[in-house]
């Protein structure tokens, strides 16, 4: 019970000025018995066993270290999804409108707006406290990738609208096509900035990937646009969307094994269980979708469209898989242990050889 | 303390990671009390939970589940949003330093002890937790040890749930320390996983996150905090941060002299990835035993690296559907080309 008063101008008053003994007979001098070495937790016998193998860790009964996100998976992974759709259909709704493809931008222009809505719809649903929404625009925080999306959503939603709008009534065609463009640069910026929201946390599967989710994101992004385009603009404008859909699939594919691969045993949490089953459906789907839309898309509007919707359907268990991946990775004391211990090793052992 | 002279990148500051002398100056505290801070000696813990207890009192925190977990003595499992402080307690097949263990009390009458009342002085007392004892056999040296540690926000000098938090609601206080403003949550729960430690959570019945204040309401009125008030060992100590680094140092060193080669402390190194714990701690074994990260780092310290990753990604994909409509317009156009 130490005695201390704190004012405004500082702490004053006694601190505690005892320090309790430990235990009962300790004094000082040798241990009897001799010197042991420190021991790591687990092992539990003495001195026979000098080393713990590598990939044993401790843990608090199996507890998490982290308190894992308290988003609801529809909310969150349905936000990425359909941010991602709206965000790079915008810039594809401004290639197509450029090159003379009015179709495949209005339609475009159409699933943004809607895409858009319902993922601002999906982001206030998850709110603890929905009627706070606009506490979201209460600062603007750069260190809050949070605070910078819900700005870059209040610039890019009114323009977005315009666009629509414009091609719509036909009216103010010039404002339309500024419109038009300034939602594919802004949209761009939707589509890549959600990997940051998720990777700027402790979350293991999230944070240590931050230089691969961003790439990953965006691949995802446009295959679902490219999907979308596929799905609902004419035969002879998809050239482009089927274009796209084969880049985001490539860009997408590469950027998870990347990431796999930096990872190391966080890795896991992409590849097993139901973020495993996700990935692995998503990267089934994005492939068929590409290439059937490459092969058939051409002729067919039936192929076309089923291309598209697996396409769509491919970026959206993409998204949840990297959303289930991240929940394992905190709720599993695994994840932030192991990594940390590790980095932990190679500190150490850094300055002993230099 | 005011912390603007001389200085003005954000990286030069320390304002993302690293020793940052000044946070209360940093966050615009003009003439700010010193830097307040826990320094919580867990080799004097005895696990009462009067700190807990204390802290769900003055704070009037909720009832957030009367569970048993079967595990050990320990039934709050975690920090949350409604347990700002939480007591580990971890049995271990090892002993604590030199002590003595299996001692046969059958001799004591506890009865005639009790009716001495809790004045005993201490020379008349039959055991106290410094009474001498015979030599430690070998014997002694298998046996229990329960290691106790009350775990609470670390009121980080980089914390990252302050700076994820998108509404302000999460602030600097005058005394350096991280504190929730209530009315100004609106339950992103950003701030959760931000958190290296696990300690802020969503409380589900309000909607809104809760943490560990380092009861600033006290402290503004001159009083330390509950949980320091109540514990009867002076396990929890507060005080201004640098004092308490101090003391800290000199007991590390008083318990390896005897023989508790354990001990060390966490969170106190104003290197460490989070710049130094406002609230640091003396265990006696690795921190993922008592369920604590062993190296957390705050995550915005790679904010400017991922902010460039995106713009990067973004340009990626702009420069990508770009090629792609530019293909597309050169394979049509060499088609139209050769039909004329
Ligand atoms: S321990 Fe967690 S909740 Fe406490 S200040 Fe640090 S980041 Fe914030
Ligand atoms: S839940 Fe509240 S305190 Fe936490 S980041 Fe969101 S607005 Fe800030």
């Amino acid at each position: 019970m130490s005695e201390s008063d704190v004012t405004r101008d500082g702490v004053r008053g006694e601190r505690p000025g005892r320090d309790a003994l430990v235990g009962r007979g300790m004094g000082d001098g040798e241990r009897p018995g001799g010197k042991r070495r420190g021991r790591k937790g687990g092992t539990g016998r003495r001195g026979d066993q000098p080393m713990v193998p590598r990939a044993e860790f401790t843990s608090y009964y199996g507890r998490p270290v982290l308190n894992p996100p308290t988003w609801q998976p529809r909310d969150i992974a349905g936000y990425f999804f359909l941010g991602g759709l709206a965000g790079a259909g915008s810039v594809l709704a401004a290639g197509a409108e450029l090159t003379g493809r009015p179709g495949m931008a209005r339609a475009l222009k159409v699933s943004s707006l809607a895409a858009l809505t319902g993922s601002t719809a999906a982001l206030i649903h998850d709110l603890g406290r929905p009627r706070r929404f606009a506490h979201m625009l209460r600062v603007f925080k750069p260190t809050s990738p949070m605070s910078v999306g819900s700005w870059l959503l209040a610039a890019y939603g009114p323009v977005a609208g315009a666009a629509l709008a414009s091609d719509l009534t036909g009216r103010l065609p010039r404002a339309g096509r500024a419109a038009t463009v300034a939602a594919a640069l802004l949209g761009a910026a939707v589509a890549s900035y959600t990997a940051v929201l998720a990777a700027d946390t402790a979350v293991p599967a999230w944070h240590d990937g931050y230089r691969e989710l961003p790439y990953l994101f965006v691949g995802s992004a446009a295959t679902a646009a490219g999907g979308m385009a596929l799905l609902a603009s004419p035969v002879a404008e998809n050239a482009p969307a089927r274009g796209v859909a084969l880049l985001g699939t490539a860009v997408e594919t590469a950027a998870v094994k990347a990431m796999e691969r930096r990872l190391g045993v966080v890795a896991e949490t992409y590849r097993e269980g139901r973020a495993g089953r996700l990935m692995r459906t998503a990267e089934a789907l994005s492939a068929t979708g590409a290439l059937g839309g490459a092969l058939l898309g051409r002729r067919s509007r039936t192929a076309a469209a089923l291309s598209g919707a697996a396409l769509l359907a491919a970026s959206a268990c993409t998204r949840f898989g990297v959303f289930h991946a991240g929940m394992r990775s905190a709720k599993d004391p695994k994840y932030t242990v192991l990594p940390q211990r590790e980095r932990l090793e190679a500190r150490r052992e850094r300055p002993r050889e230099g | 303390m005011t912390g603007t002279s001389g200085r003005s990148s954000l990286i030069g500051r320390n304002l993302l990671a690293g020793a940052e002398p000044d946070v209360a100056g940093d966050a615009g505290h003009q003439g700010h009390p010193p830097r307040a801070g826990f320094f919580t000696d867990t080799s004097v813990c005895i696990g009462c939970k009067a700190c807990e207890v204390a802290c769900k009192e003055w704070n009037a925190i909720p009832e957030d589940g009367l569970d048993f977990t079967g595990m050990s003595f320990d039934n709050t499992q975690g920090l949350g949003a409604s347990t700002w402080r939480h007591v580990a307690f971890i049995e271990q097949n090892k002993p604590l330093g030199r002590t003595e263990v299996a001692v046969d009390h059958g001799d004591v009458d506890v009865l005639a002890l009790a009716s001495q009342g809790s004045g005993t002085p201490v020379e008349q007392a039959a055991i106290t937790p410094t009474s001498p004892a015979p030599a430690p056999s070998q014997d002694g040296q298998t046996g229990l040890r329960w290691l106790m540690a009350s775990d609470v926000c670390k009121h980080c000098t980089h914390a990252a749930c302050l700076d994820v938090c998108p509404t302000g609601a999460l602030f600097r206080t005058e005394f350096g320390t991280v504190v929730v403003q209530d009315d100004i949550c609106n339950g992103c729960g950003y701030c959760v996983p931000a958190c290296p430690y696990g300690v802020v959570d969503v409380r589900p019945e309000d909607g809104g996150a809760h943490k560990c204040t380092l009861c600033y309401d006290r402290l503004g009125a001159g009083q330390e905090p509950a949980c320091a008030k109540a514990c009867p060992t002076d396990s929890i100590q507060f005080g201004p941060l640098d004092e308490l680094r101090e003391r800290a140092a000199a007991r590390v060193e008083e318990l390896h002299r005897l023989g508790v080669e354990d001990a060390r402390l966490y969170g106190h190194d104003p290197e460490d990835g989070v710049g130094g714990d406002g609230a640091f701690f003396l265990l006696l074994d690795e921190p993922e035993v008592y369920g604590l990260p062993p190296d957390p780092v705050v995550t915005t310290r790679d904010l400017p690296s991922m902010w460039r990753h995106a713009g990067a990604a973004a340009l990626t994909l702009l420069g990508g559907v770009a090629a792609v409509f530019a293909a597309q317009a050169g394979v049509s156009g060499r088609r139209t080309g050769r039909r004329r």
